[in-house]
């Protein structure tokens, strides 16, 4: 017999614990759900769009009645519970209707806080919840003139903003001075008042309600200080109250919301409660990302997994109302023990402020340009220490409308038809399309559907900005990514076990951490095989299956499947000899295209698969070795001539490089390692965008840390300065090892040197002499195993040369 | 063998978790092996924008297009929701490990 499991409460949060629980256990329960409006489940966020005429109800169903039968769910709509009997495990319904449970599930939302003065319980006094509210609303648009709406908060803002486009006169009536005061500050408000009565919405502020008039039904709203205005409706927005009224009834322990534990339990360990409904750690929640993770937790919990918990949420708002950017995240207006940076440009309509305590953000709010509004949130949620970069904070995170969407940094402002990911060619309708038509409610969501965000990930603040103001709220939850969905465990934890265990394999760490796939997935298995090199360089044997393929196969796949091969040139040097035979290999090989690349080598472009092992050994008996273009590895040290030619050189630039690029060749690094050395401050080989970057002055060398040049140009950090050749190289050994062995796979050196500090790079490496050698050591160390040319080791192996040629031709 | 099996080698020549390419008039196939020793075929052709599939990362019964990293089940040929399309499947036999392909 399977066991019964009944929820109450037909809403957002309650059958997203359903979905979560068909996932993981399809057939373990027989469910029941009572919900007491007469609709399937529907996006309650979206009411908004829906009154202000830009989305019809149908719109915004998320589970039509198809789905509760494809599942097997037994669904009574439009009957409310009002019965639980704990003894005998039963919930009865006004009517009647009874259904017996093992396991209870309360999701019943909350209630709109009616404020209790004369006249409260009129007809047309409503407040903005649900799809019965919004037709009262638009049906008095039609035949009435004036509406006031009770409240200045979000909610309240987006019913008068719907019912001004409905064609009425509405007057907005706030108790204090500001607007949305628990989302913005003073400046930020006042910014929106303004706004928004450019847009024919009148206020009422500092005003507090005292009766409201009329005898049949509502006529006018009578203030204090005797004001009188005329009102045909009245929309009660004044925040709202979690339901509990059920649950109380039942005798459930409750104080503001139904109290429940990290597991979503009640103090009745059979009935749950996840939703608006619930108080967890004393916090309330009206926000949808934390809805869903409990949800999560909750079905986890179904499902006798028992192994998620749920730790609270940090939420942010970044929300659209009527056209206008607004976020706002964790405690934006700070007292005596924090600090400020406000920018503010009334002329542009952009105000931000960010509030810091010990030099980590502890909140955040923005007003017209809220692009960085993600970039602040996870600063905030990270505890980042951003003294580093203090001084550029308020500037943002540059990249975020810089490449690849020409300078776009407000979604609100593009048209539907305008390109977001410039890689995928993904425009803002595409997205919003996929977004309401598919019900998407994460970035993840969008990025699997529509592909936008999930190859360069330079407009991933736009995606979040279309999220936020296609779906009504968008919040994240602080929570540390895991390494993949093959694991719960993060990057650091993964690094950790394998060193703690002495993990020497793939099957090894997948085993101990107790993997849910059986061997990976194309994400972790790249990543383990580089962090197993990395730590037991002498011990963990290279899995080629586990690589992709560029690295595989030692050349750059093209777009057709053919390869493309770059020879080394250490230093950016070479002779006639060298690339007499480039030419000739070139020619043999029917190369489509030579190419001078960035970092100064020549690629061949078009070369087949089964060419690959000829032409290599055609470059080694020139000479030449792999380039590695096509590996997370070092690529190139680039130089310029330095003091051997140029006239204004100070060193001999030259010279270095090709030294480091004999130290450095051939490592296996968390993401690709570009260097360059440059012979003078005049940086001609654009050292100060590289990962490790030397500029040669007279006295010596700086050597510069942390710099890209791609999606999002980032200078170097200056690292230090020193006055020997052997010390650059010290110090570039030491800074590779500390990269190699701490950041996150496929974390390049810019973003892994701003989530954990030039400061602690600066401590590890310049200050502390002895772990920079003992760093050095093992650089050395791993590079006398790592510097095997792949090229003529692949051309010596006929077993390895087999991969390169079909198995069979047929016909 | 013969009603139209093609013999196209051990199955020890194929990397396990791995692939390897049969060229045909009509395109190349892409034999694959899984870490459990299945060996399935498929056109090597992703239906996302062409990639060869027989490149990509073999995890489980599926694999990654080098190009995109779309995800491609190896039984049916289908891509991984919410990808959608699909790559021709070929029938594969193996018998005392030897790969026969119908094309």
């Amino acid at each position: 017999m399977k066991q019964k499991l009944v929820l109450v409460g037909n809403g957002m949060a309650g059958v997203r614990t359903l979905e979560e629980l068909l996932k993981l256990a399809p057939d373990m329960y027989d469910i029941t759900v009572f919900g007491a409006e007469p609709h399937g489940n529907y996006n309650r966020i979206l009411l908004s769009p829906v009154l202000a005429g830009e989305k019809t109800i149908n719109d915004i169903i998320l589970n039509d009645a198809q789905w509760y039968q494809d599942n097997n769910i037994t669904l009574h709509t439009g009957k409310e519970i009002t019965t639980i009997d704990r003894r005998n495990r039963k919930v009865i319904a006004a009517d009647g209707t009874a259904a017996g449970y093992d396991r209870l599930l309360l999701a019943t939302g909350s209630n709109p806080f009616i404020i209790p003065v004369p006249g409260s319980d009129l007809p047309g006094v409503i407040g903005f919840r649900d799809i019965k509210d919004v037709d009262t609303m638009l049906d008095t648009a039609r035949k009435h003139k004036h509406a006031v709406v009770i409240g200045g908060g979000l909610l309240g803002l987006e019913a008068a903003n719907g019912l001004k486009l409905q064609g009425m006169s509405v007057t907005v009536v706030h108790l204090t001075e500001t607007l949305m005061e628990r989302q913005l500050d003073e400046v930020a408000g006042k910014m929106l008042q303004k706004a928004l009565e450019e847009r024919g919405l009148h206020f009422l502020m500092a005003t507090q309600t005292e009766a409201i008039l009329g005898d049949e039904r509502v006529k006018g709203v009578r203030f204090k200080g005797g004001l009188e205005i005329a009102a045909d409706i009245v929309v009660m927005a004044a925040g709202i109250r979690p339901n509990t009224a059920l649950a109380k009834k039942a005798g459930i322990y409750c104080e503001r919301g139904i109290v429940v534990n990290d597991t979503m339990q009640t103090y009745d360990p059979k009935i749950y409660a996840v939703g608006e409904c619930v108080q967890h750690r004393g916090n309330t929640y009206g926000l949808v990302a934390p809805l869903f993770e409990q949800a999560k937790v909750c079905a986890n919990h179904l499902a006798q997994y028992g192994i998620g918990r749920y730790k609270g949420s940090v939420t942010s708002t970044k929300l659209k109302v009527t056209g206008i950017d607004l976020f706002s995240a964790g405690d934006f207006i700070g007292d005596e023990t924090t600090e400020s940076i406000v920018m503010k440009d009334a002329a542009r309509g952009v105000y931000k402020k960010v509030v810091l305590k010990d030099n980590k953000i502890h909140g955040a709010v923005m007003y017209g340009d809220t692009v960085d509004g993600a970039w602040y949130f996870q600063l905030l949620r990270d505890k980042t220490d951003v003294s580093n970069f203090r001084h550029s904070l308020m500037f943002g995170q540059a990249h975020l409308g810089d490449a690849g969407h020409g300078g776009q940094n407000a979604a609100a402002s593009m048209s539907d038809d305008m390109e977001v990911c410039g890689c995928n060619g993904v425009t803002k309708g595409q997205i919003v399309k996929a977004i309401t038509t598919k019900g998407l409610f994460t970035l993840e969501d969008v990025r699997a559907h529509t592909k936008a965000s999930a190859s360069c990930g330079s407009c991933t603040g736009l995606c979040e900005q279309i999220l936020a103001s296609t779906v009504g709220d968008y919040s994240s939850t602080p929570k540390q990514k895991p390494l993949c969905k093959c694991t719960d465990y993060t990057h650091d934890e993964v690094r950790k076990a394998i060193k703690e265990q002495h993990l020497t394999s793939i099957r090894a760490v997948q085993e101990f951490l107790e993997w849910r796939s059986p061997d990976g997935c194309s994400s972790c298995r790249p990543a383990l095989n580089f962090y197993l090199l990395a730590a037991w360089p002498n011990e963990a044997k290279d899995d080629p299956q586990s690589r992709f393929i560029n690295e595989r196969s030692h050349a750059n796949i093209q777009k057709d499947g053919t390869y493309s091969v770059v020879p080394r040139m250490w230093g950016g040097l070479t002779t006639p000899a060298e690339l007499r035979a480039i030419a000739d290999a070139a020619e043999k090989y029917q190369v489509k295209t030579v190419k001078v690349t960035g970092g100064q080598r020549i690629d061949l472009f078009g070369i087949k698969k089964e060419d690959l092992p000829k032409i290599w050994a055609d470059l080694n008996a020139a000479g030449m070795v792999s380039g590695h273009a096509y590996g997370k590895s070092l690529r190139t040290v680039k130089t310029c001539v330095g003091s051997e030619w140029c006239r204004f050189g100070t060193q001999d630039s030259t010279g270095l490089g090709v030294k480091i690029e004999k130290m450095t060749w051939g490592s296996w690094t968390p993401h690709k390692f570009k260097i360059a050395v440059s012979g003078c401050p005049r940086n001609c080989a654009e050292a100060t965008i590289k990962d490790f970057g030397v500029v040669c002055v007279d006295s010596g060398y700086e050597l510069h840390v942390g710099g890209n040049g791609g999606i999002h140009v980032r200078a170097t950090d200056l690292l230090a300065r020193v006055p020997t050749e052997a010390e650059a190289l010290e110090y570039c050994g030491a800074f590779m090892q500390i990269y190699r062995e701490e950041a996150h796979y496929l974390e390049r050196t810019a973003p892994w040197i701003e989530r954990v500090g030039l400061s602690y790079v600066k401590e590890k490496v310049v200050e502390d002499a002895e772990n920079r050698k003992a760093l050095y050591a093992r650089f050395l160390e791993s590079q006398a195993v790592f510097q095997v040319d792949p090229w003529a080791e692949e051309v010596a192996n006929e077993e390895k040369r087999k991969a390169y040629i079909p198995i069979k031709q047929v016909g | 063998m013969n009603n139209g099996w093609i013999e196209i080698g051990k199955v020890d020549e194929i990397p396990r978790r791995g692939a390897r390419v049969v060229q045909t008039a009509q395109g190349d196939i892409g034999v694959f092996r899984t870490a459990e020793d299945e060996v399935f075929a498929l056109r090597d052709k992703c239906p996302h924008k062409g990639g060869p599939l027989s490149q990509g990362i073999v995890h489980g019964k599926r694999v990654t297009c080098p190009l995109h990293n779309w995800n491609i089940e190896l039984e049916s040929g289908q891509a991984v929701a919410p990808d959608e399309g699909c790559a021709a499947r070929f029938p594969v036999l193996v018998e005392n490990g030897v790969v026969y392909l119908q094309v």
